[in-house]
């Protein structure tokens, strides 16, 4: 008994003998002579030319440094919760990472993410677009260097509109037009219950003079009447024919799919849906065939949607005040749970130098934060669109800068969600309950 | 058996059963022996379970929000409040509750169904049970991603159905219809085989006299059946209830919760995973449990569904 006692003691021991060695092992792994490891936490989508960022930048360190990238999920909401999970348990394995611009100030807050010190920040803000730049900063400090930025455009078919409207009153008018002629006329818009509902409603807000949040993170909503305004457009569109019948479900890939299939004629996306349109592989390319009228057709007209496919600058809530689309992109922090910081800044700095955030917008169609890229001909050349995407990010307008971004735009989606059942005359009140709600951390998200 | 004490009490608790009357020496050994075996379980389980549970209580009773670290401190029952005075709250209860009476429901006839078949099939008997099978073999997300794509306007073989310009899963009744379906179809092959399990019991001789009797098949299932496999229903219905109150795979791939699908186990998920709030999050956690311990509750109190292992009859 006793001898078999002693081999039921002994086999644990081993085991956490064994479970202590692995663990040194794994945390002498980093700490050897050589070139520093930084870890880089980037995106699936991009990924490839992240990838190829990563491995230039470690050659050009000299032996400094090398760059190990680890790709982080597909979806914005799986990524930020995959690295708050790593950050809040201090993971030291992860130096340098990719954030949605509506990240910075949360992460800031909660003690994630360390401030650029004031000189790399300087030169950070040398030469970056004041819109992009804005996103990574929080509370006077720059948390996030821009990686890449984004913004929507309107994008519309020339031969069914051949002036494209202004505003969205013209828009939907001109819909309901093509409607009642029976020819394509469906406006997509991001209207599902997710993140771009938030963003098409900011982004109206703004244009109509409003905001969310105060610079000083006071709720906004109910000051003047932007936001009844802007939930008016959303309440208009949705129950007009204009409305796609998903418009309740639709994300920013919908409708893209639906004007490639021809069945749009007014599209507000991100600038990936060109590249999209003209990069596809063979036979399917300019999406579908489409007749002389312009409605979609299987048989081989000659003609397609992709030939008759222009863009102008985000509609108008008011006539001739350019509208402030809201900003996307990526910007580049460090962690606080980091162990080579001062690397990690500098490898920040070349992961977005010029030749990086060319090969980014060219390959992966997002557009640069640099100002200079704007004039580079090669830029231009595979950018054609270049023009309306500078002039929408000088009037662009940043989301809400305040920690609990996340839960206010889980609230405001929510209530505005499905679009065709707003009542623009009371849901303002409720938006901005919930909102200050959100704001405080109180109270639960749907 | 009869080890020195000195090294037996370092695994036996001293606290020897003072009140009982006094057991033999074999006996107490074996008691020990028992408690000895059980041990690792029960500190596993307390590793496990135990420890995790207690942890959320802890955290439903604080303010604890990841992104606002310097906020956080005990709150007593302030996140409890917040979630039973919320209108997302009882949204969320309501539409769980109703997924899980449907779909609990459906199942049961169907699963009733398939396992008179599996029962009385002749023919190929291994291949029809592993057939009826093939629905609960398949990953829950992988075949709600199925459902997802079959209903999606333009692209699904179900869409396609259904007149142009209908998108179901974009319908509050719509979607939590097509919620109950996916949930029927995943999981009634386990209720049939639970039932099957029941069906087994009844003796083929009960039937036979009850056929000579003059029986005819609807009484002999109403009559005969169904009263000797009540036990069997009980702890079929009982399992599918819990499990169909904690729904959260179906509707995460095939709604997100939008158009108020959301279950109680989509808010708390919500809560805890997007917003990052720890304290209500682990609130509306602790009253699913307690939501979950009721069910059980009823159905064991109420209609007297025995768990798997308490049959008294075989306790010693």
């Amino acid at each position: 008994m006793r001898k078999r006692r002693g081999r039921l003691v002994r086999v644990p021991v081993l085991v956490v003998g064994a479970m202590l060695a692995t663990v040194a092992l794994v945390a002498c792994g980093s700490a050897g002579p050589g070139p520093v490891v930084l870890n880089f936490y980037i995106p699936a989508d991009g990924a490839p030319q992240y990838a190829q960022a990563a491995a230039d930048c470690s050659r050009a360190s000299g032996g400094r440094y090398t760059i190990q990238t680890t790709l982080l999920p597909k979806s914005a909401d799986d990524q930020r919760l995959q690295l708050a999970r790593r950050l809040v348990a201090g993971d030291p394995a992860l130096d340098v990472m990719a954030l949605d611009v509506t990240w910075p100030p949360e992460f800031a807050e909660a003690g994630w993410i360390r401030p650029f010190p004031d000189d790399v920040a300087a030169q950070v803000r040398q030469g970056t677009l004041a819109g992009p730049y804005d996103t990574g900063t929080y509370r006077g400090r720059l948390y996030a260097a821009p990686l890449n930025t984004n913004t929507e455009l309107l994008w519309y078919r020339k031969d069914l509109v051949p002036d494209p409207p202004r505003t969205w009153d013209e828009m939907i008018r001109m819909a309901d037009g093509l409607a009642a002629r029976g020819l394509p006329h469906y406006i997509e818009v991001q209207g599902a219950q997710y993140e771009g509902l938030t963003v098409w409603f900011n982004t109206l807000l703004s244009s109509a003079g409003g905001s969310i949040v105060s610079e000083n993170g006071d709720v906004a909503l109910a000051r003047g009447d932007a936001a009844r305004r802007a939930v008016t457009v959303i309440h208009d569109l949705a129950t007009s024919p204009a409305a796609d019948p998903s418009l309740s479900v639709s994300k920013e890939d919908d409708g893209r799919l639906a004007m490639e299939a021809g069945q749009a004629a007014f599209e507000v996306n991100y600038p990936f849906v060109y590249a999209s349109m003209y990069t596809q592989s063979e036979g399917v390319g300019k999406g579908s065939f489409i007749d002389a009228q312009g409605r979609p057709t299987s048989q081989d007209t000659g003609r397609r949607v992709g030939d008759v496919f222009g863009w102008t600058a985000y509609p108008e809530i008011e006539a001739g005040k350019p509208a402030r689309v809201t900003i996307g992109g990526l910007d580049l922090a460090v962690s606080t749970s980091s162990r080579h910081p001062a690397e990690a800044f500098v490898a920040a700095q070349c992961l977005r130098d010029e030749p990086n955030q060319l090969r980014n917008a060219v390959d992966a169609g997002v557009p640069p934060t640099l100002a200079a890229l704007y004039d580079n001909p090669s830029f231009q050349r595979k950018y054609p669109e270049w023009r309306a995407i500078r002039a929408a990010l000088q009037t662009a307008s940043v989301r809400p800068k305040t920690p609990a971004y996340q839960s206010i735009s889980t609230v405001i989606s929510d209530h505005l969600n499905p679009p065709a059942q707003i009542a623009p005359d009371t849901v303002v009140g409720q938006l901005t309950q919930a909102v200050r709600q959100a704001v405080n951390s109180q109270g639960l998200v749907p | 058996m009869t080890t020195t004490t000195s090294a037996s009490r370092w695994y036996v608790p001293t606290a020897a059963p003072r009140r009982r009357p006094r057991l033999s020496e074999g006996a107490r050994s074996e008691r020990r022996l028992a408690a000895l075996l059980c041990a690792p379980a029960v500190i596993v389980m307390l590793a496990v379970t135990a420890y995790p549970i207690s942890y959320a209580v802890y955290l439903s009773l604080e303010r604890f929000d990841l992104r606002f670290p310097a906020l956080r401190g005990f709150a007593g029952l302030t996140n409890y409040v917040a979630v039973l005075t919320s209108a997302y709250w009882w949204h969320a209860f309501v539409v769980t509750l109703l997924i899980t009476v449907v779909s609990v429901a459906i199942e049961l006839v169907i699963g009733m169904a398939l396992a008179l078949a599996m029962h009385r099939t002749l023919l190929a008997r291994g291949l029809v049970r592993t057939v009826v099978l093939i629905p609960y073999g398949i990953v829950t997300v992988v075949a709600a991603y199925s459902w997802q794509f079959a209903w999606t306007p333009d692209k699904g073989y179900l869409a396609a159905l259904l007149p142009s310009g209908t998108a179901p899963l974009t319908g509050q009744v719509s979607a939590i219809g097509l919620i109950v379906l996916a949930e029927v179809w995943k999981t009634t092959p386990f209720m049939a085989l639970l039932l099957l399990a029941g069906l087994a019991l009844v003796p083929e001789d009960l039937l036979k006299a009850a056929q000579v009797d003059g029986a005819g098949p609807w009484q002999r299932l109403t009559k005969v059946i169904l009263p000797l496999m009540k036990p069997a229903i009980l702890v079929a219905l009982l399992f599918r209830t819990l499990d169909a109150f904690r729904v959260f795979d179906n509707i995460y791939i095939l709604t997100g919760g939008s158009n108020g699908t959301g279950s109680v186990s989509m808010l708390g998920y919500d809560n805890l995973f997007r917003a990052f709030n720890l304290g209500i999050g682990s609130a509306i956690s602790v009253l699913i449990f307690v939501a979950v311990a009721l069910i059980a509750f009823v159905f064991i109190k109420l209609f007297g569904a025995a768990a798997p292992g308490s049959d008294p009859e075989r306790r010693r």
